[in-house]
């Protein structure tokens, strides 16, 4: 299927999941007004959320199956595989944080249905940052979903840390979200256009050397998704705003926000600034490296969960960040699969934190899941199964992930990075493990430590899928690694516009 | 035998079936009553055993490297391959392996009182796994067996283990998880570079690696020291053994055996597989080879110095392990046919002395709860069988003639005594040291007075336990005897590794045959070997 953007119905059926998603949305919010006194109004709000995400998700599924391909003058919406790839995680993150919401915001007494609307929203706007071709469309999904995280991190009134969670992540958002316009500013100042390809295609011949404006243009613009994706050095905000919001908007900020801001680095680098790789990978190469170390590194010393995995999450972006240095398509076609799991495991981790804690789960120690074997077996073997995955050990899909990621940083010569990712790996052993061996080793300080702890069944059968899903891809990653490599040949060079790729992992 | 094995189609099923045999196992035991745990590992194990005997027949010495096995796709967007078989080196492995599985399961019988499915379906999980190590030939599939190994072993440590055992299971699992990961890389980076020069066929198969992987030297030094690290932790050799007398000690009595007897192993098999082959220039530069053979000698008289002075019987084991790998990993690295089937012999004699000594020492922990040298004292005169039976072990692992220690070890010291003269020589004060220390241990446990009122009630053995130590002492003197058979078939693999490493010297060349000269040559040392051996063997006989 081929769409000319410039005609008007082509450009809605190329924005089909977005317009479904938004005017789900807009109905959902709706209803939600109409309903708002009911007791269970939350809880029918999340299920009609959910109806909204398989709808949106369907519509990504039937343009990604007809292989829809965009002719003509370059629009402001990318139509490729990548996209789609990038649409289908997002979601899955969107479906994951409303499934575990509805038993969460119950137990706590947030009965607000607006929760999934925002949760929606927010996934609108990722889907056009994964979809942007024009700076300005990425800038405009930034906003959007960036304004209903905003929203959501502070959504618990009651909760003073909440409050200044989402304060703290406002004020410096904007602020990120300055430097990113201005770098759009300077680039189109240095080329013109703020559309991808046009901008690839001016970069081509002009190169970086006697350019500062747009040497600026492009420094503002990685601090703007350093920010986003919280890579060190520009990862103070993201501790204190994870720590403070509900679990449910953490586990949903760290897979489907660092998804989407990622998604539109990847599509920056590889497209706008693919043809001058040499001259930003030294950046991304020492952004993934200190990320690693210094995400790794303080996560060892933290003894609440809730931080530790935030911590986690700053190291993971550095291993995504490694799977972009090479700049190939192999490297893209990694970082589609490390996220797909990443948002598996990292969402189950958080889900698990949350049925153990209370209010907001800050205080919940790893020591306190000591003994959590004896009482809940299943709730302790998935939560067993998450850490090892997030370790990258064989056996889960979050190795294979790795592994996708050492290959494609190691073909494309950059085989120090990829010993820096393994030592920073067993680093990150000394924080994980400790969950398990007080899960499975450690005496509980008394027989009732885990009385509390129920487990939805709408939770429990969503965890099994989720751990049975970092088991087998784990074993047979086949199906998913080729929906990761045809996501990634959106980025194989066509035309005038070329891409410098290294040699893909494959025969 | 053989005729029957092919008749049934066992080159095509066998290994695998090995592979297969113990996650079935794991299951039935999840499945089944706590009760009835311990019996279906036994069951298992056993079927494991006999399964695993077939492998003495199936493989041929006078056939192809690499024998009794197969492939199946696996991941092949990436070239990797479910690719497993057996040589005379694995062969044995194997064979150890399964030989002390129902041992160690036997064996905990008793000392494991607290959630015992979990325990035995571990232990059913780590079979698989070292198992995997041995006869996986594609290196993916090596990498995972040899990561997946570590989860059961570390949760048997932590959760069964002794007191220290949460710092000594997670000191364990970092330590060879750092040297796996850095090998990790290592193998990434072979396998781009085989795959480029071999025309953009890209694979994790052990011999289109070791067939096309040509680096510039200075990149081969890297890689060595990758792979280098990661077996000499698992070995260990000094200093990266820091992390075995904590697991040793902490494990529980079958923890222990498996960790000695093939845990261990691993490290030297990968020498022996991985190391050395891939990266024979390295391996045989003059100032690496120094450097490797001094830490061997230095393990060598280290280890038995540091076991000297230990109170704990069971960490005086323990060290005497740094010291009995030295010889192996000395072995190696003489490159001699001698040395390396003499490594061999060690790596096995090591697996069942050692870890008949472990058993020893967790018997009676059982009874006393206590492991310190210093608790005990003339218990000859109350369990005389067991003094008996633990004069036998300790001079099994010292290498009294007559026992299967003897010929390891005379076959290293000859091999070396070859190449490197020196390190032969201090090697040998290795042996002497270990006849003090574990002469004077045995001495002070069950002679002298029987001083304390505890161990005047002790009983001697009991069948069960009698049932663990019959086959280890019938293998000692077995392989003491008579050794010939298993120098046999080990003898090829042990020459093919030799013309693997020396007759490669130069990076650039692929897939090489060595000179006529050096082959000649290695004939008659290979005819001068069966000769000798056969004459160790003879002479093996015990003698005043």
């Amino acid at each position: 299927m081929t769409l000319d953007l410039a005609r008007g119905w082509d450009l809605v059926r190329a924005l089909l999941p977005e317009t479904v998603l938004t005017l789900w949305a807009m109905a959902l919010l709706l209803d939600a007004a109409w309903h708002h006194r009911q007791a269970d109004a939350q809880r029918r709000a999340g299920i009609l959320a959910l109806i909204g995400i398989a709808l949106a998700a369907a519509a990504v599924l039937a343009l990604w199956l007809a292989n829809a391909q965009a002719t003509g003058a370059p629009g402001s919406v990318a139509v490729d595989s990548f996209r789609w790839a990038v649409d289908l995680i997002v979601l899955l993150g969107a479906a994951l944080g409303v499934l575990f919401a509805i038993g969460y915001l119950e137990r706590e007494g947030i009965l607000i249905p607006e929760y999934h609307v925002m949760v929606l929203f927010a996934a609108v706007g990722m889907m056009l940052m994964a979809g942007g071709s024009d700076l300005f469309v990425v800038f405009l999904g930034l906003e959007l979903m960036s304004i209903s995280v905003y929203v959501l991190s502070g959504i618990d009134r009651r909760s003073r840390v909440g409050g200044e969670a989402a304060l703290k992540y406002f004020l410096l958002g904007a602020f990120a979200s300055g430097f990113f316009l201005y770098g759009i500013a300077l680039l189109y100042g240095a080329t013109g256009s703020t559309k991808i390809p046009v901008i690839a295609a001016q970069l081509a011949p002009l190169g970086l050397a006697g350019h500062p404006m747009l040497l600026g243009g492009m420094a503002l613009l990685f601090i703007g998704f350093g920010f986003k994706i919280a890579a060190v050095p520009f990862h103070m905000w993201m501790p204190d705003v994870y720590d403070g919001a509900p679990t449910p908007v953490t586990a949903y900020m760290a897979v489907a926000v660092k998804a989407a801001a990622f998604a539109a680095l990847v599509r920056v680098l590889l497209q706008a600034f693919g043809t001058i790789h040499p001259d930003w990978e030294q950046v991304i190469w020492w952004l993934a490296a200190v990320t690693m170390v210094v995400g790794n590194l303080i996560a060892l010393a933290q003894r609440c969960l809730k931080r530790m995995l935030a911590y986690s999450s700053i190291a993971h972006a550095g291993y995504l960040l490694t799977a972009l240095v090479s700049g190939s398509v192999a490297g893209a076609a990694a970082f589609l699969f490390y996220l797909l799991f990443y948002t598996l495991m990292t969402v189950g981790a958080f889900a698990i934190l949350a049925l153990k804690g209370r209010g907001g789960e800050r205080d919940v120690r790893i020591d306190d899941l000591a003994g959590l074997s004896q009482t809940h077996p299943w709730l302790a073997f998935a939560m067993a199964i998450c850490m090892l995955s997030l370790l990258g050990f064989p056996g889960t899909a979050g190795f294979i992930g790795k592994w996708y990621i050492l290959t494609s940083a190691t073909g494309g010569g950059y085989p120090i990075l990829a010993a820096v990712l393994a030592v920073a790996s067993v680093v990150s052993a000394g924080y994980y493990l400790p969950v398990v061996m007080a899960m499975y080793m450690k005496a509980p300080a008394h027989d009732q430590v885990h009385a509390a702890v129920r487990v939805p069944r709408l939770a429990a059968v969503t965890l099994a899928v989720m751990v049975a899903a970092l088991l087998v891809f784990g074993l047979w990653p086949n199906l998913v690694l080729d929906a990761a490599r045809n996501g990634s040949h959106a980025f194989i060079p066509r035309g005038v516009i070329s891409i410098a790729a290294p040699v893909p992992a494959s025969h | 035998m053989t005729a029957f094995l092919a008749a049934i189609d066992y080159a095509h099923w066998g290994v695998s079936a090995l592979l297969l045999i113990p996650l079935a196992g794991a299951l039935l035991i999840w499945a089944a009553p706590e009760g009835a745990a311990k019996k279906i590992a036994l069951g298992v194990a056993l079927l494991e055993f006999a399964v695993s005997v077939g492998l003495w027949w199936a493989y041929d010495p006078a056939g192809p490297p690499i024998q009794v096995g197969g492939s199946l796709p696996w991941i092949p967007a990436w070239g990797i391959e479910y690719r497993i078989g057996v040589d005379g080196i694995s062969l044995f492995m194997v064979l150890l392996t399964t030989f002390l599985m129902p041992l160690a399961v036997l064996g905990s019988w008793s000392g494991i009182t607290k959630r015992e499915k979990g325990y035995y379906a571990l232990m059913m999980v780590l079979t698989t796994g070292m198992i995997g190590v041995f006869v996986a030939m594609d290196l993916f599939l090596f990498y995972v067996f040899w990561e997946v190994m570590l989860i059961p072993m570390y949760f048997i440590i932590g959760v069964w283990g002794g007191k220290g055992r949460l710092y000594a299971s997670i000191k364990f699992f970092i330590y060879t998880f750092l040297g796996s990961l850095l090998m990790l890389v290592a193998i990434l980076v072979l396998y781009f570079n085989a795959g480029r020069a071999a025309g953009g066929d890209y694979s994790f198969a052990y011999e289109h690696i070791l067939r096309y992987a040509a680096l510039p030297m200075s990149a081969q030094f890297w890689l060595f020291g990758a792979f280098f690290l990661a077996f000499a932790i698992k070995v260990p050799m000094v200093p990266f053994h820091t992390w075995l007398p904590d697991a040793h000690v902490e494990a529980p009595t079958a923890g222990s055996v498996i960790l000695a007897g093939i845990l261990l192993k691993m490290g030297t098999y990968g020498f022996l597989r991985f190391a050395l082959p891939f990266f024979p220039s390295v391996a045989t530069n003059p100032t690496v080879s120094a450097v490797v053979i001094t830490l061997a000698v230095v393990g060598i008289v280290y280890g038995a110095l540091v076991a000297m002075v230990q109170p704990d019987f069971k960490k005086l084991i323990a060290y005497s392990s740094v010291s009995h790998l030295g010889f192996v990993v000395l072995g190696i690295w003489a490159l001699t046919i001698q040395s390396t089937q003499g490594a061999l012999m060690v790596m096995i004699n090591h697996g069942i002395s050692t870890g008949a000594l472990f058993f020893l020492v967790g018997m009676i922990y059982e009874r006393r709860h206590s492991r310190l040298i210093a608790d005990f004292g003339g218990i000859a005169r109350v369990m005389p069988a067991y003094a008996a039976v633990l004069t036998l072990v300790s001079l099994s692992s010292i290498g009294l003639p007559g026992t299967n220690g003897f010929v390891g070890e005379f076959l290293v010291l000859l091999g070396t005594f070859r190449t490197h003269p020196i390190a032969a020589g201090i090697a040998t004060t290795g042996v002497i040291f270990a006849a003090a220390y574990l002469l004077w241990a045995i001495q002070r446990i069950i002679y002298y007075a029987l001083d304390k009122k505890e161990n005047r009630s002790l009983t001697d053995l009991v069948p069960r336990e009698w049932g663990v130590l019959v086959p280890l002492v019938v293998v000692i003197l077995w392989l003491g005897l008579f050794p010939a058979p298993v120098l046999r078939r080990m003898e090829p693999s042990a020459r093919h590794f030799i013309e693997s490493v020396q007759g490669r010297p130069a990076p650039a060349v692929a897939a090489v045959s060595p000179q006529p000269a050096v082959r000649a040559a290695l004939r008659t040392l290979a005819v001068a070997d069966s000769a000798s051996s056969g004459a160790v063997a003879r002479a093996g006989t015990p003698q005043p």
